[in-house]
């Protein structure tokens, strides 16, 4: 059939995955939210400069959304718009590297434990098990107990939340993916290890961790957010989303929208980066769509 | 044709299509076929032919989503089933009158309900005589018993049992209604060569006890000498050859397709150097080829074949779809 | 099958060790000394001394560690809380029931209302009802726990006056945490019933069932849900782990005095011995939740008992 006019069967993978990714509405929407926080990380500053969400006017404390102040002002009067948008890089700064870091290392121990010996793969199975029998919230808190609520401390406390997850994950990936017979002939014509992991096993197990990482991103967002509202994360008078929402307790009544659009935006964040993981899953794997 | 009353399953003209989201899959097209009490009718051809979602459209357990009988009658016992409501097609001819034997037993059995449970669920379902819970069972141990498991094994998950096994208790649920009709598709494909044959014979000696008609699909031209009455050939959804097993195999004409199907079977008495395989590949079901839709893996095409669809020449019982028969088109044009 | 259990508790005991270990290695890493955290600047030389020895913290790390799990495993002791100096687990047996009430209230909300309507959803595929539902699930998946709380509590709590917004008095006390944390797993536990539900229906024996005849209802009940049924449990056995985290974040939304607020208090306060034992208690929790759901799998599923029955018979 080399004369067939459909489009996806002539498509590289990547084409194949772009194509049906750009064919799913709801996803494409995520991205372009996904796209929207980037650019309000880089062009935060031109939108509303840094400095209308620090100076402080007491005249103008609590006052609801206007023309002046999109989204009302916070009990010493500073704009909550530029609070929550200069936020997203906050989250971001938490969200992105401990999710990348997590997901390299997850890649690099499940590569070790699906390839090389199964005391290996034992052992980290069990280290895994101790780690996945402690909620990641617990464990994030326990880190952040142990170092101080920081930025940097943020990181780590996610970082170390998450690995095993990313572990897990990649093990399960790669596990399957040595069990295939592709694998299996290419030993036979005598591939190397390492030739094997980085042209074969990496290269097909990228989409899938692709996937687990958006969604991972989704995922510490809320915690990021959750661990400073809890006052244990970023501290105000740091923007940072559940920094805002923690401050804005105690005007629950008086002054609901300081804690509707912190809570919003933290809402939008996972929930692209939410579509955007189920998008390209589906566009990776059609079977799995129905 | 023959004695009316005595037939069964009338099958005509039916049509089926799978709409996937762009794309018009033409699964069934056009099929016709006659099935009498007690006959067995073979359903020969390629994967893909279109010979399962036949199966499928008269039993009505076709994917309710994706797939639509778009034309064609399926008579039985004298009633439509297209026109019969799902609710009585259930209660009264799935599983009842109609049933049907899978391909693969290995995934055809609910993996966490007991293998007696599997069997007895379509008697407890279809319980005109009020059976009490008693005869039910012993009604289970006798079904096993006849397709050759200890009825104590009634008590197993279908881990517990073999693969040979299993198509037993497949054939077990089929048959512990008494159906007038069985639909056996493909039911040897998935085991064993060694245990096919027992299979096999097994069905066709139950059939046979029972005077159960059945419509045995298949690929293995061989089974079919065996065990059918009638043949009839499905290529890319249409059958392009159809009458006794005497007409397919030793009749005057012979489809192109037919014979390619015989050439790629290996044959003890002949000596040949090799098998014929027929060249290419089934023609895409979502854009299949105008005329007669062998003609691009037909050996002796001929220019008519690619813009007319051919229409069935018969002789006696024997009918094929092919242009180098009937209306004075003989098989001297293109040799 | 008792066998089984027991065995499996065993195999508790290395996981409640290692967990120990990691709590413990991680909080070692506290700077400063903690007496002087605890005493203040102010204390004498014997003050501190005699805080050290009393916590132990003049032994060295290993030795202090084997000291606390052979406390942990003879005399049930979780050690003692520098701030009251009692016993951490006269704080932990308080304030426990508050936690359990709230993560099994919201995990049985969340799957009543998560696997029925995935269930629907699945098999009325692409209906209205399934869009509303899987759309509803995507937001509340989304939703952030503690935000959601506030929202609730000011819906149910302040505008409509229905609900207590904070404290653990009576039953009514509790349907604010209960939906603050089932609502958002109940989005997840939908979405993953609803994944395999659709498996399941297209499986083969779904198609033997209805063949034979066996009305719809049961098809999708008896047949397709109860397969299905066991990687949900699978799955809201591992969403267990984050509820609990969740439950110690709606705590404190609702100022629940459970384990959760504990907890975080003694993070603020530095109470190294009280995070030790509540973090150690809530994984011991979530460990056995674990084991529970495999042996509910067991019970589900012939294929694993017998693997577990074979295993128990060596």
């Amino acid at each position: 059939m080399v004369m067939n006019k459909k489009p996806l069967r002539s498509m590289s993978p990547l084409q194949e995955t772009i194509y049906r990714f750009s064919q799913n509405k709801v996803s494409l929407i995520g991205l372009a939210v996904v796209l929207l926080l980037i650019f309000i990380i880089i062009f935060g500053e031109f939108i509303s400069p840094f400095e209308n969400g620090v100076k402080q006017n007491i005249r103008m404390r609590l006052q609801g959304p206007s023309a002046e102040h999109w989204f009302g002002t916070d009990a010493y009067g500073r704009d909550i718009f530029t609070r929550v948008l200069h936020g997203t890089k906050y989250t971001m700064m938490i969200a992105f590297p401990a999710t990348f870091i997590a997901e390299v290392i997850g890649i690099i121990l499940g590569a070790c434990a699906a390839f090389y010996s199964r005391w290996f793969d034992n052992i980290l199975m069990r280290v895994l098990d101790v780690f996945q029998a402690i909620p990641g919230q617990l464990l994030a808190l326990a880190v952040v107990a142990a170092l101080g609520g920081s930025l940097f401390n943020l990181v780590i406390a996610m970082l170390i939340a998450r690995i095993p997850a990313s572990v897990r994950t990649a093990r399960s990936i790669m596990l399957s993916l040595v069990g295939q017979e592709y694998i299996d002939a290419a030993r036979s014509y005598g591939s190397r290890d390492y030739h094997l992991i980085f042209r074969h096993v990496i290269p097909n197990s990228l989409g899938a961790m692709i996937v687990s990482m958006t969604i991972n991103l989704s995922a510490i967002t809320l915690q990021v957010s959750s661990m400073s509202y809890i006052g244990l994360g970023v501290s105000p008078p740091t923007p940072e989303w559940g920094a805002l929402l923690s401050e804005a307790r105690e005007f629950i009544i008086t002054a609901p929208h300081l804690i509707i659009f912190p809570g919003i935006a933290i809402l939008l964040t996972a929930l692209s980066f939410n579509l955007v993981g189920d998008g390209l899953r589906d566009a990776l794997d059609p079977r799995l769509r129905d | 044709m023959d004695t009316l009353n005595n037939t069964l399953l009338k099958v005509e003209n039916l049509h089926v299509v799978y709409k996937a989201r762009r794309e018009t899959v033409y699964a069934v097209n056009g099929v016709s076929f006659c099935l009498k009490k007690g006959e067995t009718l073979g359903l020969v051809g390629e994967t893909g032919a279109g010979k399962t979602t036949t199966a499928y459209a008269i039993m009505r357990v076709l994917p309710d989503r994706t797939a639509r009988i778009v034309n064609g009658i399926i008579e039985f016992e004298g009633y439509n089933l297209l026109d019969v409501p799902e609710n009585l097609m259930r209660h009264g001819i799935r599983g009842e009158k109609i049933a049907i034997i899978f391909q693969d037993p290995m995934s055809a059995l609910n993996p966490i309900m007991k293998v007696g449970d599997q069997i007895a669920e379509a008697l407890k379902f279809h319980n005109k005589e009020d059976l009490s819970p008693e005869r039910i069972e012993e009604q289970v141990d006798r079904t096993l018993e006849l397709v050759g498991i200890q009825k104590e094994r009634k008590y197993d998950f279908p881990h517990q049992l073999s693969g040979g096994m299993k198509q037993r208790v497949v054939i077990a649920i089929a048959l512990v209604c008494e159906p007038v009709l069985i639909i056996a598709d493909e039911p040897t494909t998935a085991l064993d060569v060694t245990i096919q044959a027992q299979v096999l014979a097994m069905i066709d000696e139950l059939r046979e006890k029972l005077g159960t008609a059945m419509i045995l699909i298949t690929h293995d031209l061989g089974i079919v000498a065996q065990m059918c009455d009638n043949v009839a050939i499905m290529y890319a959804g249409e059958i392009i050859e159809i009458g006794s097993v005497e007409d397919i195999y030793s009749g005057k004409m012979q489809h192109p397709y037919t014979a390619g199907l015989f050439g790629s079977l290996p044959d003890l008495e002949k000596k040949t150097d090799r098998l014929h395989p027929i060249e290419g590949l089934m023609p895409d079901p979502t854009d299949l080829p105008k005329g007669c839709k062998f003609n691009p893996r037909c050996p002796r095409c001929m220019d008519i074949c690619r813009n007319v669809q051919p229409e069935f020449t018969v002789e006696g019982t024997h009918k094929v779809a092919c242009h180098l028969y009937g209306s004075g088109k003989g098989r001297g044009i293109d040799e | 099958m008792i066998k089984y259990i027991i065995r499996r508790l065993i195999t508790l005991v290395p996981i409640i060790i290692g967990v120990t270990l990691v709590v413990f290695t991680i909080l070692e890493m506290t700077p400063g000394d903690p007496a002087k955290m605890m005493l203040g600047d102010g204390a004498t030389l014997e003050q501190f001394e005699a805080f050290n020895e009393k916590f132990g913290l003049d032994k060295p790390f290993v030795s202090r560690f084997f000291n606390y799990i052979l406390q942990l495993f003879t005399r049930f002791d979780f050690g003692t809380s520098w701030l009251t100096s009692r016993p951490v687990l006269d704080t932990l047996k308080a304030r426990v029931p508050i936690t359990l009430i709230i993560a099994v209230s919201s995990i049985a909300f969340a799957s009543t209302i998560g696997v029925s309507l995935g269930v629907i959803s699945a098999v009325k595929q692409y209906s209205k009802l399934d869009y509303v539902s899987r759309l509803t699930a995507m937001v509340l998946a989304a939703v952030p726990v503690f935000w959601l709380g506030m929202m609730l509590a000011i819906l149910f709590a302040l505008k409509l006056g229905w609900l207590p917004s904070s404290g653990t008095g009576s039953w009514k006390h509790y349907i604010l945490p209960m939906m603050t944390l089932g609502l958002p797993y109940s989005a997840r536990i939908l979405r993953s019933t609803r994944g395999y539900m659709l498996e399941a229906v297209r499986q083969d024996f779904v198609r033997t069932a209805r063949s034979k005849g066996v009305p719809e209802r049961y098809v999708i009940w008896k047949h397709a849900f109860l397969n299905a049924c066991l990687p949900v449990i699978n799955t809201i056995g591992v969403y267990m782990g984050g509820l609990l985290g969740g439950a110690v974040v709606t705590e404190n939304v609702f100022g629940c005095n459970g384990l959760g607020s504990f907890i975080i208090n003694s993070v603020k306060r530095k109470d190294i011995p009280a995070v030790t034992g509540g973090t150690v208690f809530l994984a011991m929790i979530f460990a056995l939740i674990l084991l529970a759901v495999d042996i509910l799998y067991a019970f589900v599923d012939p294929r694993i008992k017998a693997r577990y029955t074979a295993k128990g018979a060596k």
